[in-house]
C-alpha cells in the first residue's frame, strides 16, 4: 500500500502536542480533543495543566511534534500564544502547525492568525473539523 | 455547516412513524442518557411515598428545606462578579446592589486561585482576567469599600487558599467594626472537587484536607453565621459529568468533610448546619429538578443515620445554584438568555436558596454590564412575575419527577459503593477515578453532539451567520496597576513582622495547631497571599496531576 500511494517523507503517525498553558483548569476541551486525535490514529502528547510557554515549547521539541493544539479559556491568549510563537521561532522550530482552541473573541482571531497561528477553534467547533484541519495542515506542510 | 436531518417526529409525521418512535424508548432520553418512558404513573413511585417525599421543611426534606419556601423568603440573587482590579469589581458590586441584587459573590482571578501573587512570573497576562486580583488585606479592603459587611452576605469562590482569603475578609470586617460573629456568607473551600474538576490547587490532598478541617473548626468557634464550605457539584458538571455523577461525587465529597470534622472531635450538630452546597442547573429541566430533590433526601438520611446528627438543621441540605456555563453557545449568543431562564427555573422549582444566572455573552468573554443586567432581570422575572414561588415544591408528587428523583438517588448510591470499594473519596481522587468517569461522560456527550443525536440550537442545528455582540475588554494596564499596588504594600510594611509571621506559620504547618490563627496574624501585618502559600508549600509540598484522557 505504501508503495502505491505517494506518501509524504515519512509514514509515521502525526504527532500532536495538546497543551494547556496558563493557570486555569478548564481541561474538558483539551482532553476531548486529545482523545479524538488519538482515536483518529495520531500520536498525542497531552502536557497536563498549568504549563509555562517554555515548558510547552520544550515538549514540542523533545517530542518532535508535527502540530500543537493550544487550549486557552482564561482570557490570557494574547499574552501566552505570542510567547509560545516567539519561543518556537527562537528555537528555530518553523515546521510545526500551530492551532488554538478556547474562548477567543472574534476580534482576536485575526490577530492570532497574523502572528502565525494556522487555525483557531471556538466553542461549538465539531471535533472532526479539528481532526481534519490538523491532518490536512500537517500533510500540506510535508509536501 | 448545514442544519442536520429533519425531526424524527412532529406534526407532519404519520401515526405509524410516531408510534414506532414511541416504541423505541431509547430514543427518548434525558441529557445524561437516562431512558424516559412513554408515560409514568403511580407504579413508578418507589416505596412509601409519605416517607420518601414527605412535607416541605420536614425530614427527609425532599420537598425543600423550609416549610414555607419562597412564600417566606425569596432565594438570594447572587451574581458572581470579579474582573480587573479591586476598584473595577467594587464598582460592579455597587452596580449589582443598586439593581436589586441581594447578596455578593466574588470571582477571583487565576493567580489568586492558585496562590500566586500578581507580580509572580506565572501571573503574567492572567492578572484580573477571569476574576479580581487580591494579594493582600489592602486589596480586600478596597474590594468591599462602601459595602456594610454586617448587612450584606458575601460568597467567595476560592479553594486551596481559602483560609487566607477568609482571614483577609475577617480583618476587613474588623476594620469596619463588624465582629467575625456577625459576618455572614460562604467561602467555597471545597478542595476535593478541585482535584476532581476545577484543578486549582496549591498542596497535596492530605494537607489540603487538614486546612479545610482547620477552617471548619475555626468557623464553628468564631463565625456562627458563616458557611465554611460550599460543597460544589458545579465544576464537576462543567467538566462533563452527568447529572447523577454531579450528585454522587458532590455528596460523597460532603460526607468526606463531615467524617474529617467528626474525627477532629467536632460535634456533628455543631458544624453540619453550616455546610452548604452548590449545584449546576443544566438544560435538561426535569433531570435537574430531580437531582436537587434527591440530593436533599440522601443528605438528610446519611447525616441522620450514618453520622448521627440529631438536629434537623444538620440534615437539611441547602444549596446555591448557577446555570450551566457549558450550555452557553458562542454562536447566536442571544439564545443563551433563553437557556439561562429555563435553567434558572429548574433551580427554583428544585428549591434553591440562592442563584446565579449566567450572562448571554459568557461563551465569549467576561460579561458586560448590560448582559449582567439581563441575567439579573431573568431572576427577578421568575421571582416576581411567573407565580412559581407561590407554593413550595409545586412539582412534588408528579409521577415523572418522583420517579426520576428515585432513579437519581439509586444511581448516586451505586457510585457511593464504587468509591467505598476504592477506599473512600480521597483515595478515589488519588486514583483518578472520578476524573476518569467525568472524562468518559464528557467525551460521550461531545460524540452525541457531533453526531447530531443531541441538538444544540445554533451549533448543530439552525445554524446561521453570526453577528458580533459587544464584549467586555479588560485593559492590560490593570495588571500593571495591581502590581504597582502590591509593590507599594511590600514597601510600606514592616518586613521583620512579616518574616516572623511566616516563621510562625511554617512552625504551625509542621505541627498540628489550627492554621487559621497564624494565617490571621500574617494577614494582619500585610503578608501577601503568595508568601503564605509558599511558606506552607515548604512544609506541605505541591501537587502535580497525572493527566488522564
Amino acid at each position: 500500500m505504501s508503495a502505491a500511494i505517494a506518501e509524504p517523507k515519512t509514514d509515521r503517525k502525526i504527532r500532536v502536542v495538546v497543551a494547556k498553558p496558563g493557570l486555569d483548569g478548564h481541561d474538558r476541551g483539551a482532553k476531548i480533543i486529545a482523545r479524538a486525535l488519538r482515536d483518529s490514529g495520531m500520536e498525542v502528547i497531552y502536557t497536563g495543566l498549568h504549563q509555562t510557554p517554555e515548558q510547552i515549547v520544550e515538549t514540542v521539541i523533545q517530542e518532535d511534534a508535527d502540530a500543537i493544539g493550544v487550549s486557552i479559556l482564561s482570557g490570557a491568549h494574547m499574552t501566552l500564544v505570542p510567547k509560545i510563537l516567539e519561543l518556537l521561532e527562537a528555537e528555530g522550530v518553523d515546521d510545526v502547525l500551530v492551532t488554538v482552541g478556547g474562548t477567543i473573541p472574534n476580534k482576536d482571531i485575526g490577530d492570532l492568525k497574523a502572528l502565525g497561528v494556522s487555525g483557531v477553534f471556538t466553542p461549538g467547533s465539531p471535533t472532526d473539523d479539528i481532526v481534519d484541519f490538523i491532518r490536512s495542515g500537517v500533510r500540506d506542510r510535508e509536501l | 455547516m448545514e442544519p442536520t436531518s429533519t425531526p424524527k417526529t412532529g406534526p407532519e409525521a404519520s401515526d405509524a412513524v410516531r408510534k414506532a418512535a414511541e416504541a423505541a424508548e431509547s430514543e427518548f432520553t434525558t441529557m445524561s442518557g437516562k431512558p424516559v418512558k412513554a408515560r409514568y404513573g403511580a407504579d413508578d413511585m418507589a416505596g412509601d411515598a409519605d416517607l420518601r417525599i414527605g412535607e416541605p421543611g420536614q425530614y427527609p426534606f425532599t420537598r425543600g428545606p423550609y416549610e414555607s419556601m419562597y412564600r417566606g423568603r425569596n432565594w438570594t440573587m447572587r451574581q458572581f462578579a470579579g474582573f480587573g482590579t479591586v476598584e473595577e469589581t467594587n464598582q460592579r458590586f455597587h452596580y449589582l446592589l443598586d439593581h436589586g441584587q441581594t447578596g455578593l459573590s466574588t470571582a477571583f482571578d487565576m493567580p489568586t486561585l492558585m496562590g500566586y501573587d500578581s507580580d509572580h512570573a506565572r501571573s503574567l497576562g492572567e492578572v484580573g482576567r477571569e476574576g479580581v486580583a487580591v494579594d493582600t488585606i489592602d486589596d480586600m479592603e478596597i474590594l468591599f469599600q462602601g459595602i456594610p459587611l454586617g448587612e450584606v452576605s458575601t460568597s467567595m469562590t476560592i479553594n486551596a487558599p481559602a483560609a487566607i482569603l477568609l482571614a483577609f475578609y475577617v480583618l476587613v470586617g474588623e476594620k469596619q467594626g463588624v465582629a467575625s460573629e456577625q459576618l455572614s456568607g460562604t467561602i467555597q473551600t471545597d478542595i476535593l472537587k478541585e482535584y476532581i474538576a476545577q484543578k486549582e490547587w496549591c498542596f497535596p490532598v492530605e494537607p489540603a484536607m487538614r486546612l479545610v478541617t482547620d477552617m471548619v473548626e475555626y468557623c464553628t468557634d468564631h463565625m456562627p453565621r458563616w458557611h465554611p464550605i460550599s460543597i460544589s457539584g458545579y465544576h464537576i458538571r462543567e467538566a462533563g459529568a452527568t447529572a447523577a455523577q454531579e450528585l454522587a461525587f458532590t455528596l460523597k465529597d460532603g460526607f468526606t468533610y463531615v467524617e474529617r470534622a467528626i474525627e477532629r472531635g467536632i460535634d456533628v450538630d455543631a458544624f453540619a448546619p453550616r455546610l452548604s452546597f452548590f449545584f449546576n442547573a443544566h438544560i435538561d429541566f426535569f433531570e435537574e429538578i430531580a437531582k436537587y430533590r434527591a440530593a436533599r433526601r440522601i443528605w438528610a438520611r446519611e447525616l441522620k443515620e450514618t453520622y448521627g446528627a440529631r438536629k434537623p438543621e444538620s440534615m437539611r441540605l441547602r444549596f446555591h445554584t448557577q446555570t450551566a456555563g457549558v450550555s452557553l453557545t458562542a454562536q447566536q449568543p442571544l439564545n443563551n438568555i433563553v437557556r439561562t431562564a429555563i435553567e434558572a427555573l429548574a433551580g427554583v422549582l428544585g428549591g434553591t436558596q440562592s442563584l446565579h444566572t449566567n450572562s448571554f455573552d459568557e461563551a465569549l468573554a467576561l460579561p458586560t454590564e448590560e448582559a449582567v443586567r439581563v441575567a439579573l432581570r431573568t431572576q427577578q422575572i421568575i421571582a416576581e412575575e411567573t407565580g412559581v414561588t407561590n407554593t413550595p415544591d409545586p412539582l412534588g408528587g408528579s409521577y415523572f419527577v418522583e420517579a426520576l428523583t428515585d432513579e437519581m438517588e439509586a444511581e448516586a448510591y451505586a457510585y457511593f459503593s464504587r468509591i467505598d470499594e476504592l477506599g473512600g473519596m480521597v483515595e478515589a481522587v488519588r486514583q483518578n477515578y472520578p476524573q476518569r468517569e467525568i472524562g468518559e461522560a464528557a467525551f460521550d456527550f461531545q460524540r452525541r453532539v457531533d453526531d447530531g443525536e443531541f441538538t444544540i440550537v445554533g451549533v448543530n442545528r439552525y445554524v446561521t451567520d453570526e453577528e458580533d455582540v459587544p464584549l467586555l475588554h479588560i485593559d492590560p494596564a490593570l495588571e500593571t496597576k495591581q502590581v504597582e499596588r502590591l509593590t507599594a504594600t511590600r514597601a510600606k510594611r514592616n518586613s521583620a513582622e512579616v518574616e516572623s509571621a511566616l516563621t510562625a506559620l511554617k512552625d504551625a504547618a509542621a505541627g498540628e495547631a489550627n492554621l487559621m490563627y497564624p494565617i490571621l496574624d500574617a494577614a494582619r501585618v500585610h503578608t501577601t497571599e503568595g508568601e503564605m502559600i509558599e511558606a506552607m508549600q515548604e512544609i506541605f509540598g505541591t501537587y502535580t496531576e497525572t493527566p488522564v484522557f
